[in-house]
């Protein structure tokens, strides 16, 4: 009886010992932070995604608190509306930022890009990146071994087994930019996001001239400038026989998918244009009544 | 017998599939594309323009910067098209495109079949020929050869040191120089002595050609070339890097990157170099051919070709039978060399090979999880820890990779080789070694500014 | 015929060497010490290795099948090696449900749980093992139904701790030849080091970890025995190697791949750490024998050694 009695005091005195020694510790080595922080934490999606650059939500959240001019932070997972409430919250102003989305630019399906030798090395496109072009031989084209899948914390991109092309899931996309970053061939943009997952882009990133592209691949941009010609916003720039169309500036008229020779020029989310008949190429006082999707 | 100090492996060296072929000449092709990179470092600028008239040794593309090397042509003809081409592994590069008609060469080439032993040129002026002539490693790694010979100042080259290693399976093109053009190598050896002006050399041969090591020694006895040692290796892949042979041959470790072999007081140059730098000195000949060897177990008939550079691959394979089914071509060998996925494409200064694989014999095994066997860290010859540093590569934590010494390897695949659960190891750390290589070079820009 | 070209990053041969040939050499190299232990305790160290290997190969199907719904990988053959190794470590008279159980142990607490081959910080095996001597002592340490002639109840390890056996009355010849009490595995010292001879042939094993925990047990052992002097001073050491789990820990549980430094000079340390433990244990502990403990200890430390032994980069001092 007596040993247990003893046990049990000694056992007593040690933790309650123990536990004034650490009280002061922790008192001593205590960090005096900002209680904002986790509030704004708490505001932030905890994705811990890395879209607005920094480690995490909590560095996000320090960087918030702490810096004084927000405008260049912006968290793409929460979007404009809670990044305006925290701004709110910490009495500091933040321009709206649009929504966007990812878009992977390359049209290049097996079928029309069909393979040309076979692959055998471990599967991830940055390695098939470091030595050579790829399978298809178009040096710009989605390689199709899924580094932007690996990359991509929301589940949005999935690799299409027909097309041998990645595909984006346009609702879960968070616009973190996790996948830009993953494609060796910098085939993902993050577009403006239009309602009912409306969208027009370039489907193709090579920079080489139409014979060339014409040899790999039947969906490539052959950078013969039509769509260019055809604008009438300015959104599309060619420039070393590559068309790009500016999202901030595109109405969604649609003129230019019908102009595209190969139908590089993409169009979701949206009926095209309806034909028509080819008797004048020059007349763009026809059609007058566009941008009327906004 | 000497080798290196850690590491290394010992595959079938397969040589036995070419190594009696003599040196052929072979036939000139009716076109050649000249690719304006074919070098490590900046690309030349080419000369000629569509429609111009170039004789065979003529200069086509001009270096810029210092590490970089002129181009010569390699036939004469016309110049069709100056545009980007594919290159075996399909990227795109600025070539230099001539059809061939005749083969007249610059009168200033000497083309005489004898051999010219006196030099009495200077160092600068042999370096000068040398950078001319646009002649680069022609072990593979296509270094500049005038940018390794101009000693830095501060430092002095104590020693040169002879690739004549040939440790990658299968390939035989510098065994064959050995044998065939023995007395051009000495030759070379002693312009390049006087070059970096060393007083001794060794020619360092893997013991698997005994042949050419007693050829070397004989001739080099008869004709009196001194201060050259012949120096047999224990066979052991990868001999014939740099690092690695500059260790076998005397005893020296060249210290971690950024050091140079000349911070140990060696210079390394492979045989068949020599063979040029003996050309471009003493014949005024430019690099605008080599011997290629063309290998493999599948082929109808093995060769060493003496082929001019620009020579479409797919010409070899007229000659030597490409197999059906399922090939795996490689610029180089099977350790090292580059897949081949346009054979279209030219034969370039750094090709000393194209082997040929079954798709059988080159196919991969399936991956397994890491055992942690450790058969990858006692193969590193760079002692580095292979399976480490591809999970840092996957998992793209750079600066983790980088304190592990990502930039020490020299990319010779023992790792990949030895994994006993076929873990693609050299892939993922080639990544490593890229990036980190970038973002020290990122780093060493933002200090200077 | 078509000719389709491969391509792929160099290098583009492999040595042929695969996990399941080293597995399958381990299980060879471990015939000769099942062999004799058969010979020796009969067939019933047949059954209950089978019964561990069997048990061993489903638990590892059924869990990879069912629980992490992945592919299965029991074909590597690692599980049977984990299954032998588990009933190399138990006296030949236990029940059999306690090696399933040892086998459910090792399986899925020692492997599983950590993901799987090369991801355990602790070689399976032990890991069942060590769970069997803390929840059956009473059967792990029966050894009644062992070699007739011997002292029954206890092994010699405990024997001669205990004082009930001076060293001078043991028979050291017979010791080799395995005829001693001890799990079943344990006897049999000579089958044993012709296991590891083959495992060293055939480059599986490098011969760092075993000298290391021998030649640190032999010399630990010397030491002791210099007080006493005379003829303890060869018989105390080689005692220590032949009798209990010495040659079997130090050859085949201490060099499993994972669960040991990569490096040879970590390889050293650790073998080294296993010998004083073992020692220390044997000599001076409450346990008889001490190597199951000595391994699972450094087997924790080997990511530290790892960490600090790193293999010499080349070029630097």
């Amino acid at each position: 009886m007596n040993e247990l009695l003893l046990t049990v005091l000694t056992l007593s005195v040690l933790g309650a010992l123990l536990a004034v020694i650490l009280y002061f510790v922790a008192q001593k080595f205590r960090v005096e932070e900002d209680p904002r922080i986790d509030d704004v934490e708490k505001m932030l999606p905890g994705a811990n995604c890395g879209g607005c650059g920094f480690a995490g939500c909590r560095a996000m959240a320090e960087a918030l608190v702490t810096r004084d001019n927000i405008s260049s932070l912006n968290c793409p997972v929460a979007g404009g509306e809670v990044m305006g409430s925290i701004a709110g919250f910490l009495g500091k102003s933040a321009p709206q930022q649009s929504p966007k989305v990812a878009t992977m630019r390359c049209g290049g399906t097996c079928a029309k890009r069909p393979k040309i030798n076979h692959y055998d090395g471990a599967l991830s496109c940055a390695v098939v990146n470091t030595f050579y072009v790829g399978e298809s031989g178009c040096a710009f084209g989605c390689i199709g071994y899924g580094d932007c899948i690996a990359a991509c914390k929301f589940d949005a991109l999935k690799l299409n087994p027909e097309t041998g092309l990645v595909e984006v899931d346009v609702d879960k996309c968070t616009a973190c930019g996790a996948c830009v970053k993953a494609c060796p061939k910098a085939l993902i943009e993050l577009r403006k996001k239009w309602p009912k997952n409306r969208a027009i882009y370039v489907a193709c990133r090579s920079k080489n001239r139409g014979a060339v592209v014409m040899k790999v691949c039947k969906a490539g941009y052959i950078g013969c400038g039509k769509c260019a010609k055809v604008c009438q916003f300015d959104a599309i720039t060619v420039e070393s026989s590559l068309a790009y169309i500016d999202s901030e500036k595109c109405k969604l008229c649609r003129k230019c998918v019908n102009e595209c020779p190969t139908g590089a020029i993409k169009l979701e989310g949206m009926e095209p244009l309806p034909k028509e008949p080819k008797v004048a190429a020059p007349k763009p006082e026809v059609k007058v009544e566009t941008a009327k999707n906004e | 017998m000497r080798t290196f100090p850690i590491g290394g492996i010992h595959p079938h060296d397969n040589k036995e599939w070419s190594k009696d072929q003599a040196i052929e000449r072979l036939e000139l092709p009716d076109k050649v594309a000249i690719p304006m990179i074919q070098h490590i470092g900046a690309p030349s600028t080419p000369v000629v323009k569509k429609g111009d008239k170039v004789l065979t040794g003529q200069l086509i593309g001009q270096s810029v910067g210092f590490v970089s090397a002129n181009i010569h042509s390699s036939v004469s003809g016309t110049v069709v098209d100056v545009d980007g081409y594919a290159n075996g592994q399909g990227q795109r590069r600025l070539m230099v495109v001539i059809k061939r008609e005749g083969d007249e060469w610059v009168e200033s080439i000497d083309r005489s079949p004898e051999l010219k032993r006196e030099c009495t040129l200077s160092s600068e002026e042999i370096i000068a020929k040398i950078k001319d002539a646009g002649i680069v490693g022609l072990g593979g790694a296509q270094f500049p050869t005038h940018v390794k010979l101009t000693i830095p100042d501060g430092q002095k080259a104590e020693v040169l040191v002879i690739n004549g290693v040939e440790c990658e399976p299968y390939l035989t093109s510098d065994y064959r120089n050995m044998l065939e053009r023995a007395e051009e190598i000495l030759t070379g050896v002693e312009i390049l002595m006087r070059a970096v002006k060393v007083e001794r050399a060794v020619i360092g041969v893997e013991n698997n050609k005994p042949d050419a090591v007693a050829h070397l020694r004989e001739v080099a006895q008869k004709n009196n070339y001194k201060n050259i040692e012949i120096l047999p290796l224990k066979v052991r892949y990868p001999q014939g890097g740099e690092k690695q042979l500059i260790a076998a041959a005397t005893g020296r470790q060249v210290p971690p990157p950024p050091a140079l072999p000349i911070s140990v007081g060696a210079v390394v140059c492979n045989v068949s170099t020599t063979i040029a730098v003996y050309e471009a000195v003493q014949k005024n000949k430019p690099l605008i051919e080599r011997v290629v060897t063309i290998t493999g177990k599948d082929l109808k008939s093995t060769h060493n070709y003496l082929a001019r550079f620009g020579t479409p691959v797919s010409r070899l394979f007229e000659l030597a039978g490409l197999p059906e089914g399922d090939v795996k071509l490689l610029n180089g060998g099977p350790m090292m060399g580059r897949a081949i996925v346009d054979i279209t494409a030219p034969l370039i200064k750094g090709c000393s090979g194209i082997t040929v694989l079954s798709g059988k014999e080159a196919a991969r095994g399936k991956e397994l999880s890491c055992i942690k066997c450790g058969k990858c860290v006692e193969a590193c010859p760079m002692g580095l820890e292979p399976y480490l540093l591809s999970k840092l590569g996957k998992l793209q934590k750079w600066d983790m990779a980088e304190e592990h010494y990502a930039t020490d390897c020299i990319e010779c695949g023992c790792c990949s080789y030895t994994c006993p659960s076929y873990l693609p190891l050299l892939d993922y750390i080639r990544i490593a070694k890229q990036t980190v290589m970038t973002n020290i070079r990122a780093r060493a820009a933002a200090n200077k500014k | 015929m078509q000719t389709r070209l491969f391509a792929a990053p160099s290098p583009h041969i492999h040595g042929g060497e695969k996990t399941q040939q080293i597995m399958g050499d381990v299980i060879l190299a471990l015939v000769p010490a099942l062999a004799v232990s058969c010979y020796v305790l009969g067939w019933r160290v047949f059954m209950i290795t089978a019964i561990s290997v069997a048990s061993a190969l489903l638990f590892e199907y059924l869990i990879q099948r069912f629980l992490l719904k992945g592919r299965t990988t029991i074909g590597d053959l690692s599980a049977v090696v984990t299954g032998m190794l588990l009933a190399f470590n138990l006296p030949v008279g236990i029940p059999w449900w306690i090696v399933v159980i040892g086998s459910l142990v090792a399986i899925g607490i020692g492997k599983m749980t950590f993901g799987g081959l090369g991801c355990n910080p602790f070689n399976p095996a032990l890991t069942g093992r060590i769970f069997l001597l803390i929840a059956y002592p009473v059967q792990m340490t029966d050894w009644t139904t062992s070699v007739p002639d011997a002292i029954s109840g206890s092994t010699m390890l405990a024997n001669v701790k205990a004082g009930a056996l001076s060293l001078s009355e043991l028979d050291f010849v017979s010791l080799l030849g395995g005829h001693m009490n001890g799990s079943m595995g344990e006897i049999g010292a000579l089958a044993l080091i012709l296991g590891g001879v083959y495992l060293l042939v055939r480059r599986v094993i490098t011969w760092h970890i075993p000298v290391a925990v021998l030649g640190t047990m032999a010399i630990f052992g010397l030491s002791v025995a210099i007080p006493d002097g005379g003829a303890t001073l060869w018989q105390l050491p080689l005692f220590h190697l032949l009798a209990g789990g010495a040659m079997l820990g130090a050859i085949f549980m201490a060099t499993d791949y994972s669960t040991s430094p990569m490096t040879h000079k970590g390889m050293i340390i650790y073998g080294v750490g296993i010998g004083v433990i073992t020692m220390v244990i044997r000599l001076w502990g409450a346990y008889p024998e001490g190597m199951s403990f000595a391994i699972f200890i450094m087997n924790a430390a080997t990511p530290l050694i790892n960490k600090y032994c790193r293999p010499k980069r080349f070029g630097t001092k």
